[in-house]
């Protein structure tokens, strides 16, 4: 069954079926990439759209109301009646803000977002570009979306804004630290930063069951690391409006937002990659397992959105300083020595 | 074709851009930025020797691993310099910091 | 069609690096400044991709514009919100002519250096799964070394505590 509809197959189809028209096989090998970009952008426009909608179904779920239901059936098309009404909203730029920079934070948010993207396996096969540094390029390209926040906070000439900017440099640099150790007991043990490896050494075993204590903290920080509920200090309506968005309106405010949903949708698939098992699943074709996957890992982020209150700025620093970089380190020392236990033994 | 000779001219231009920096800024985060830059030409001439003389061993990138460190150490300590001479001389221009001890 | 793709990475690679190396000590406010810097490690970064030296590249984005993030803050609560320019002049008082002749001096000897010199070009073969090796020959032949460095970074961690934070009398 997998051989049949894997995302691979349907590529050498589609390879095939262009072979037929274009005479250089360089050519088709353009055309795919370009198809594949495609692709990876229908995906991450379209799942904001639909993760705008889940996001408030899930909520109203949460808190027992029905959420929205109005537009469309069941109010499917709420996401599409945002976008419209977002469109039609006034370009606003505050007076005193330095020009160039406040237009080109969010453009340059999304360029990260969208970056990680390549490295993503979504089924046997199916990845853009496998690196043989996969999930460190991961690392490094998440790690970029510091400084147009930060842009944005200090070009848009708002306390409020200025506030949430720093508030991102300390929240993310300090979370990466935990994160970057927790995925590393998965390169221990995968003995790759390559993500096809990785993947395929969860064959029998998902890396979960071997390594729960990096599976928690990589959540916790992935959580911090996206802005999301509890940990969404950088833009905590209730102290400083909306942080480094403050001043933005429409288009430029929903790039923000199309961002951020983007880094959800990444961290949800780094998660399932390296500790779900990736496409790896009985019967259904690989794709399938993959997404059923992710959007568990989505609802998982949305269920803490919902249900934990905000922490203040000092126990964020002192949770991610004090709590979760010890045990990322444990979690590593143990790791080596179960590692060294089991070759030991076998 | 690229070769070395490239790598090698656009190192040495950056080089100089940063020792422009070094010699003319006031500030002295903009030293410390300009050394930054002389760092980063070191950087890609070890790398371009690295590809271009001795491909077979990763002698010259294990070197730009260390440079990397070193310089991620001294922004650390100097940062927290400039934040420190800010909170006592409230500037930080380095003509106006002239006195050994105060 | 692949050594034309390199040789136009390698020109736009070069001219990011460049230009935005130039602006980041010709501009006179601190934070755009900055913000070049990042944009000139990103082009750097390009250079080493084209060296094949991925792993590094990923290490240059990742620890310097980390660092980057630090000076722009740095920037912003050392300068003062109105006086928006002239937070990073250049000096007035050093003639900035004889600035630019030793700097413009550098170039033209180093070049000149470069041209001349005889390269010994190796033909030999590119080492494709960089980071174990690297991992390797860390661990192995440059054990003292990277204890070394993670005695010093320990140390500036310590050290840049201590500064920012003063030790209380």
């Amino acid at each position: 069954m997998q051989e049949i509809t894997g995302l691979f197959k349907i590529a050498e189809i589609l390879r095939g079926i262009l072979g037929h028209f274009l005479p250089d096989p360089q050519l088709v090998d353009i055309c795919m990439s370009l198809i594949n970009i495609g692709a990876i952008f229908t995906i991450i426009s379209l799942t904001a759209v639909v993760l705008v909608y889940t996001e408030r179904k899930v909520s109203a779920f949460m808190q027992r109301r029905s959420g929205p239901n109005r537009v469309g059936p069941g109010g499917t098309l709420q996401s599409v009646a945002d976008m419209i009404k977002l469109m039609a909203k006034e370009d606003i730029m505050p007076a005193g803000a330095d020009k160039w920079m406040w237009i080109l934070a969010p453009i340059l948010l999304f360029i990260p977002a969208a970056a990680v993207f390549v490295v993503f396996p979504f089924d046997n096969k199916a990845i853009f570009a496998d690196l043989n540094i996969g999930i460190f390029y991961f690392i490094a390209m998440s790690s970029q979306s510091v400084l147009p926040f930060l842009m944005a906070g200090w070009a848009s000439n708002n306390k409020y804004s200025l506030v949430g900017g720093m508030r991102t440099v300390a929240q993310m640099l300090s979370y990466e630290v935990p994160m970057v150790l927790s995925i590393l007991g998965i390169v221990m043990l995968a003995g790759s930063m390559r993500m096809s490896t990785i993947v395929a050494a969860q064959q029998h075993t998902w890396f979960i069951v071997l390594q729960p204590i990096a599976f928690v903290v990589y959540v916790i920080t992935a959580t911090a690391e996206i802005n999301r509920a509890p940990f969404d200090l950088v833009e905590g309506e209730s102290e400083i409006v909306a942080g480094p968005f403050t001043e933005y309106t429409g288009m430029r405010w929903a790039l923000f937002f199309l961002a951020e949903y983007a880094n959800l949708l990444a961290v949800s698939v780094i998660a399932t990659t390296l500790f779900l098992g990736g496409w790896n699943g009985p019967w259904l074709p690989g794709w399938v397992w993959f997404f059923l996957k992710v959007g568990g890992m989505i609802f998982l982020f949305m269920w803490f959105r919902w249900t934990f209150p905000r922490l203040r700025i000092d126990q964020l620093m002192s949770f991610g300083w004090k709590v979760l970089l010890p045990l990322a380190l444990l979690n590593i020392i143990v790791t080596g020595i179960g590692m060294y236990i089991y070759e030991f033994f076998s | 074709m690229i070769g070395l000779v490239h790598f090698l001219t656009v190192a040495a231009i950056v080089f100089a851009i940063g020792l422009y920096g070094v010699l003319s800024k006031r500030t002295i985060v903009g030293i410390l930025m300009s050394i930054e830059l002389m760092l980063n030409a070191v950087n890609i001439n070890l790398i371009a020797f690295s590809r271009f003389i001795t491909p077979e061993v990763l002698t010259g990138q294990i070197f730009a691993i260390f440079t990397i460190t070193v310089a991620a150490a001294e922004v650390a300590v100097g940062m927290a310099m400039i934040f420190r001479v800010y909170y006592d001389r409230n500037t930080v221009h380095a003509a106006r910091l002239d006195e050994m001890r105060w | 069609m692949n050594e034309l793709i390199y040789t136009v990475a390698f020109y736009i690679f070069a001219a990011i690096t460049v230009a935005a190396a130039f602006g980041v000590v010709t501009k006179s406010n601190l934070v755009h400044s900055a913000l070049l810097l990042a944009l000139c490690f990103i082009g750097v970064s390009g250079l080493y991709v084209l060296l094949q030296a991925d792993f590094l590249a990923a290490v240059q984005i990742l620890i310097y514009n980390g660092a980057i993030a630090i000076v722009f803050v740095l920037g912003t609560m050392l300068t003062r919100r109105s006086s928006r320019h002239g937070t990073n002049d250049t000096e007035v008082n050093i003639p900035s002519r004889v600035v630019t002749l030793v700097s413009g001096l550098f170039v033209v000897v180093t070049l000149g250096v470069i041209a001349t010199t005889p390269w010994h070009y190796s033909s030999g073969v590119i080492v494709e799964d960089t980071p174990s090796l690297l991992a390797q020959l860390i661990l192995t032949d440059y054990m003292v070394v990277m204890e070394a460095a993670a005695v010093l970074l320990l140390a500036a961690m310590i050290g840049a505590i201590v500064l920012a934070k003063g030790v209380e009398e």
